[in-house]
C-alpha cells in the first residue's frame, strides 16, 4: 500500500503537475492574455513590500537556482567535474539556507501584509492568497529539511532525489523508489512542491514564463509600431 | 531626413476657465471603472500648486524623463535598462496611491435605511479600494482648486524656482492659472523607453503613445519613467494605462473629447511634420534651455516642396501634408512662435503645447509705477511671473516667453485699433516681428476659434493597412481578450471578486 501510494504522489503526480503546467500556461498564455500580469500591489501599499519583495524575489529566485541545476545536473557531471557529493550537500545546505532564509522574511511580510492590510486584503483573489500561502509553508518546509541534512552530510540523501528528478524527466518507470524511504518532511516538501507546479497556470506566478530579460538586448529605447509593416 | 507625421496639440491657456470639463468628459468615456477610478487621463490644475499626483514636476523626487550623461548621450532618469530591472521587484520610483489620492465614494444607502432619529442622516465617505469607512477626505484629484490650501503647501510648485516666492504668499501679489494635464505623446517619450516588455509604442501614423493591454505586464516602470505622471498603473487589472488620445475619433477625423468638449474653446489640434531622424539629437543637447529650440528645428516646414517630396517617399498620405499646411498647431508653435513645450528640460519632446496666459498687471505696477511701452504694459508687470511661466514651459529661459506675451497683448491692441478706431497699427505688427495679415489670422484662429480652424485632423488610412472584411463582427475598441472584457465568472485564472459598493445610479 505505501508503496502503491509513493508511486501515485511521486511516479504520476510529477506527470500530472507538469501537464496541467505545461498546457495551462499556454492555454492562459493564449486565450487570456488580459489576465497575464504581475499583479502588483505596490500602488496600493508600499510599506512592507520593499523591503518583503526584495528579500523574496533574491531568495526565491537563487533558490530556483539551486534546485534546478542541483536536481538536474546528471550525476556522472558531479562526478567528473569531481564535486563530491558531500561538497554538494554542505554548498546546497549552505547557500540554500541563506537564499532560503532571505525569501523566508520577504514571504513573511508579503503575507503579513496582503492577510492584515486592508487595501490589499479586499484586492486579492484566493489564488492570490492561497498561493503565498503555499510559497511560505513549502519555505518552512524546505528549512526544514536542512536539519535533517544535517544527520547525512555525506550527501547520500541528495543522490536519491536527483536521481528522483532526473528519472521523472527521462521516463524512467520506475523513479518513485528512489524516493521511497525518505524523510517524511521531504516527502511533503516534494509533494507540496510539485502541487505548485500543478497551480502554476491559475495563480499569479506565470508573470515568471513572461521575465522582461530580453529588455536588456532590446535595439535602443524607442519602439514605433506601423500599420503599413504589418499588412 | 525622415518624415513622419503627428497629431499635435495647442492648449490656450489664456482662455482656459478652469471648468474640468476636459476632465470630466474624458473621464466618463475612459476611467469610470474600477481601478481606474483615481485615474485621470486629463486632469486641470491650478497652479502654483503642487499638483497632481504630489509633486509630479519634482524629478530629483520621481526620477521621470531624461537624463544627458557626460557621453553626450540621454539615458531615463530613472537609470539605465540594468538599474530599470533592478527596481522591479520594487520599485523606489513609484508613487503610491495615496500621492494621487484614496479613491472614495459616500454611502448613499444610508440615507434611505438610517432608522429614525434625531440627527439627520448623512452620507459618510467610504475608500474605493479597501471597502473601510474614511473618517476624513484629506486629498483629492484637485484639491488645490482657485489656490485652495496654505501658500506655505502649495509654494513648493517646482516652477518657483529660482524665484523669491515668499511676496506671492501675500493677498495683493498672489496669482493663479489653470494648467490642463494630458498625455504629451512625446516624440521620445520615457515611458516607451522604460518598459520592460516592450509594450508601450508609438504609431508611426498619427504619433500617438499607446499601451498594448495583451502584452503589458504590469511591470510599472513606465509610471516612474513618465516624468508627466500620466500613465496610471489599474490596480484591478494589473496592467497601465494612459490617454489614447482617443484615437479611434482621431483616426475618424474628429476631436479627442476633451478638446471637442472644451467650452472654452482652448484646444487645438493640426498636423505636425518632424524630422524622425533628428529626435535624438534635438534630446540630447547640452544646455536643456536650448531644448525648446531643438524641438522647433525638428519640426518641418509643410511648405517646403523638399519636405513634401521627402514626406511623399517616406509614406505620409496626401491628406495628411494638406492638413499639415492648415494646421493651427504649427501657426502657433512655428510662424506664431505663442505655444509652448510643457517642461522641455524633460528631454521627452513633448507634442501638447501651451499658450501661457496673460495676466493683470500687478500690485506694484497698479500702484503706478508702470512701465509702459507704446501703450502697453511691460510683460514683466503682469501678475504672473514671467520666470514661472518659463520655468514652467522653456526650462527657465524668459525671452520666447516674453515675446509670445507681447504679440499677443500687441494682437489686442491691433485688433482694438482696427475695429475701434478703423486704423491699421502697422508699427505695432512691426515692433512684435509680425505683419498685419499674420495678426489678423492670429486674431481668427486664438480668438475667435471656429471649429474647423482649431480641428484640422485628417482621417487615417486603415484601408491600407488592413482588410475591412477581416474586421467584420469584431468587437472595436476592447479591454485586452478580444471580445471578452477580460474577465469573465467564473474564472479560473483568478482576477478577485468582490462585493461591489452602490453607486447612487444603481440606488435610486
Amino acid at each position: 500500500m505505501a508503496e502503491f501510494l509513493n508511486n501515485l504522489v511521486f511516479g504520476v503526480y510529477p506527470y500530472i503537475a507538469l501537464s496541467v503546467l505545461a498546457i495551462g500556461s499556454i492555454v492562459r498564455y493564449d486565450r487570456e492574455p488580459y489576465s497575464w500580469r504581475a499583479g502588483s500591489s505596490q500602488l496600493l501599499r508600499r510599506r512592507q513590500l520593499m523591503v518583503g519583495s526584495l528579500l523574496f524575489h533574491l531568495g526565491v529566485l537563487l533558490i530556483f537556482a539551486g534546485h534546478f541545476v542541483g536536481l538536474l545536473t546528471p550525476i556522472a557531471l558531479f562526478d567528473a567535474l569531481g564535486v563530491s557529493h558531500g561538497a554538494k550537500q554542505f554548498l546546497a545546505i549552505i547557500a540554500g539556507g541563506v537564499a532560503g532564509a532571505f525569501a523566508f522574511v520577504g514571504a513573511s511580510m508579503l503575507l503579513h501584509r496582503r492577510l492584515f492590510d486592508p487595501r490589499i486584503r479586499r484586492n486579492s483573489s484566493f489564488s492570490d492568497i492561497a498561493i503565498l500561502l503555499m510559497l511560505w509553508l513549502q519555505l518552512v518546509l524546505g528549512l526544514a529539511t536542512i536539519f535533517v541534512s544535517l544527520d547525512h552530510l555525506d550527501g547520500h540523501e541528495m543522490v536519491k532525489f536527483m536521481s528522483w528528478a532526473q528519472g521523472i524527466f527521462t521516463f524512467e518507470a520506475d523513479a518513485s523508489a528512489y524516493v521511497l524511504d525518505v524523510h517524511p518532511i521531504f516527502k511533503a516538501h516534494l509533494f507540496l512542491g510539485l502541487t505548485i507546479l500543478l497551480v502554476f497556470p491559475f495563480t499569479r506566478l506565470v508573470h515568471m514564463l513572461s521575465a522582461p530579460v530580453r529588455y536588456i538586448w532590446r535595439p535602443g529605447y524607442q519602439i514605433v509600431r506601423s500599420k503599413k509593416a504589418l499588412s | 531626413m525622415k518624415v513622419r507625421a503627428q497629431i499635435g496639440k495647442v492648449l490656450n491657456l489664456d482662455k482656459c476657465i478652469g471648468c474640468h470639463t476636459c476632465s470630466v468628459t474624458c473621464k466618463n468615456v475612459w476611467t469610470s471603472r474600477e481601478g481606474m477610478e483615481y485615474a485621470w487621463f486629463n486632469n486641470v490644475e491650478t497652479k502654483p500648486g503642487i499638483g497632481y499626483p504630489k509633486d509630479w514636476e519634482n524629478q530629483n523626487r520621481w526620477n521621470g524623463g531624461w537624463e544627458r550623461v557626460r557621453n553626450g548621450r540621454i539615458r531615463p532618469r530613472m537609470g539605465g535598462k540594468w538599474r530599470v530591472l533592478a527596481k522591479i521587484f520594487a520599485n523606489p520610483d513609484l508613487p503610491e496611491i495615496d500621492d494621487y489620492y484614496e479613491p472614495f465614494t459616500f454611502d448613499y444607502e444610508h440615507l434611505q435605511n438610517a432608522p429614525e432619529m434625531n440627527a439627520m442622516p448623512t452620507a459618510r465617505p467610504r475608500s474605493l479600494i479597501s471597502g473601510e469607512r474614511m473618517e476624513k477626505i484629506e486629498w483629492g484629484p484637485n484639491w488645490e482648486e482657485i489656490l485652495g490650501g496654505e501658500f506655505s503647501k502649495r509654494s513648493n510648485d517646482s516652477n518657483f524656482e529660482g524665484i523669491q516666492k515668499e511676496m506671492y504668499g501675500e493677498f495683493e501679489n498672489t496669482f493663479m492659472m489653470y494648467l490642463p494635464r494630458l498625455c504629451e505623446h512625446c516624440l521620445n517619450p520615457t515611458c516607451v523607453a522604460a518598459c520592460p516588455s516592450g509594450s508601450i509604442y508609438k504609431r508611426e501614423e498619427d504619433g500617438i503613445v499607446l499601451i498594448d493591454q495583451e502584452k503589458c505586464r504590469g511591470w510599472r516602470m513606465c509610471v516612474s519613467g513618465c516624468p508627466y505622471k500620466k500613465i496610471y498603473y489599474n490596480w484591478n487589472s494589473g496592467k497601465s494605462e494612459k490617454c489614447t488620445f482617443c484615437y479611434p475619433r482621431i483616426e475618424a477625423g474628429q476631436p479627442t473629447v476633451c478638446s471637442e468638449t472644451c467650452v472654452g474653446r482652448i484646444r487645438y489640434l493640426g498636423v505636425m511634420l518632424y524630422d524622425a531622424d533628428r529626435i535624438d539629437e534635438a534630446a540630447s543637447v547640452e544646455d536643456e534651455q536650448d531644448l525648446y529650440q531643438a524641438q522647433l528645428d525638428i519640426f518641418l516646414d509643410p511648405n517646403d516642396p523638399e519636405v513634401i517630396e521627402q514626406a511623399r517617399k517616406d509614406g505620409v498620405p496626401e491628406a495628411w501634408l494638406e492638413s499639415a499646411r492648415k494646421s493651427p498647431v504649427y501657426k502657433m508653435a512655428m510662424e506664431w512662435k505663442v505655444a509652448f513645450p510643457l517642461h522641455p528640460e524633460y528631454r521627452t519632446l513633448p507634442m501638447v503645447w501651451y499658450v501661457p496666459p496673460l495676466s493683470p498687471i500687478n500690485a506694484a505696477a497698479s500702484a503706478g509705477q508702470l512701465d509702459i511701452i507704446d501703450g502697453m504694459p511691460d510683460v514683466r508687470s503682469l501678475r504672473i511671473p514671467l520666470r514661472y511661466l518659463a520655468n514652467l514651459l522653456t526650462a527657465g529661459k524668459e525671452e520666447p516667453v516674453a515675446l509670445c506675451l507681447e504679440r499677443m497683448m500687441a494682437m489686442r491692441s491691433y485688433m482694438r485699433a482696427k475695429t475701434i478706431d478703423g486704423v491699421i497699427a502697422t508699427d505695432v505688427a512691426e515692433r512684435i516681428g509680425l505683419k498685419p495679415a499674420q495678426i489678423d489670422e492670429m486674431y481668427h484662429v486664438m480668438a475667435i476659434a471656429n471649429y474647423e480652424d482649431r480641428f484640422v485632423i485628417p482621417t487615417s488610412h486603415r484601408e491600407e493597412a488592413e482588410d475591412a472584411f477581416d474586421e467584420r463582427g469584431s468587437c472595436g475598441f476592447s479591454f485586452g481578450n478580444g471580445c471578452s472584457g477580460g474577465s469573465s465568472e467564473p474564472n479560473l485564472f483568478g482576477t478577485p471578486k468582490k462585493k461591489r459598493i452602490q453607486t447612487p445610479t444603481e440606488m435610486f
